[in-house]
């Protein structure tokens, strides 16, 4: 099967998904549940995506938990998303560079 | 106010920006391993600005597989998008009319998504436009250096860079986090049951994980602390 063909697929699917619910809810929600879920929901989804996916993010263990350590700390502190992203990568190849000497 | 708007969502897109540079760098590898060439695996990060979603659907191609696995496959992974649109309509300015949410809703990302969340008040079109034009940039163009040039940077160095999404992912959740306790709680509840899946229960793909994660923790957390106020998050005052 053409290559084209499968790209089209994906990419079809994936706009519908997004577009959807994007393009048809015009009214603001009444309702005091699902305002309330959908207020919490970016909060759950990024954070189930991002444990424990962030201890594989770097393929060692150790790393990884260095950048982590770092990010989590940062991050709790309030620091700007570039600062945090930039020092958990720092963290990670610093902990890197360690282990390869030790 | 369009060109502001606009720049606005330019400089908020920096970070996703050089975060996409290198995350689909190693997609582009990946894409030309599966069997795509350079334009093709550019191609597929054009049309779908997806990370999961996409690696799941060149390994489909590389296996040879179903249109129906693939609608399936994508469906499942990109479920979260449709939340995620849903959420954010909710925040939407009135100038959005259907053409441009027809535009915008192309650019929903996990990442534009938590930026765009996190502003306080309403998004306007041209701050979505921005944001998503700069970010799709540092996506196609990751996916070309990483398809065409194998692996410019050494392999620790890009391993390290791979931390990076992740730990803007801490940086959008944990200050709202140590404000409120029940966002602290939403979070603790959705990495507790991501973990308990991941370990227990592996043949869940991670896609559909977080789909499960995200809709049972915020429906607790809207049982459990539910919320008064009608202002918008409105604790920042412009």
């Amino acid at each position: 099967m053409s290559i084209a063909i499968y790209i089209a697929v994906m990419a079809g699917v994936t706009y519908l998904i997004r577009m959807i619910p994007f393009t048809v809810f015009r009214k603001k929600i009444r309702s005091r549940f699902l305002k309330s879920f959908l207020y919490y929901i970016p909060y759950a989804v990024l954070s189930a995506m991002t444990m424990p996916a962030i201890f594989f993010a770097t393929g060692d263990l150790i790393t990884a938990a260095a950048g982590t350590v770092a990010a989590l700390i940062l991050a709790y502190l309030g620091l700007p998303l570039i600062v945090v992203a930039l020092s958990a990568s720092a963290a990670a190849y610093i902990a890197w560079l360690i282990l390869s000497v030790l | 106010m369009k060109g502001r708007h606009f720049l606005k969502g330019l400089t908020h897109g920096i970070p996703v920006f050089l975060g996409y540079l290198s995350v689909s760098f190693g997609f582009g590898i990946l894409a030309v391993k599966s069997g795509l060439t350079v334009l093709e695996a550019a191609a597929v990060s054009l049309f779908n600005l997806t990370s999961a979603g996409q690696a799941a659907g060149v390994g489909i191609i590389a296996a040879g597989g179903s249109i129906t696995e693939m609608v399936l496959a994508q469906v499942t992974i990109n479920l979260r998008y449709s939340l995620m649109s849903l959420s954010l309509s909710q925040k939407l300015d009135k100038s959005f009319t259907t053409p441009r949410r027809l535009i915008a809703s192309y650019g929903i990302t996990d990442e534009i998504f938590a930026i765009a969340s996190a502003q306080p008040g309403v998004v306007t079109p041209w701050y979505m436009y921005g944001m998503i034009l700069i970010s799709t940039v540092g996506w196609v163009l990751g996916t070309v250096l990483g398809a065409a040039a194998g692996s410019i940077l050494p392999a620790e160095i890009s391993d390290s860079l791979g931390i990076m999404l992740y730990g803007m992912f801490l940086a959008i959740i944990l200050p709202p986090a140590r404000k409120e306790k029940s966002v602290l709680a939403a979070v603790i509840i959705a990495a507790a049951m991501s973990c308990g899946i991941y370990f227990l229960l592996p043949f869940i793909s991670s896609g559909f994980s977080v789909i499960i994660c995200g809709i049972v923790t915020a429906a607790v957390c809207a049982l459990l602390f539910p919320r008064d106020d009608e202002e918008p998050d409105g604790e920042v005052q412009p």
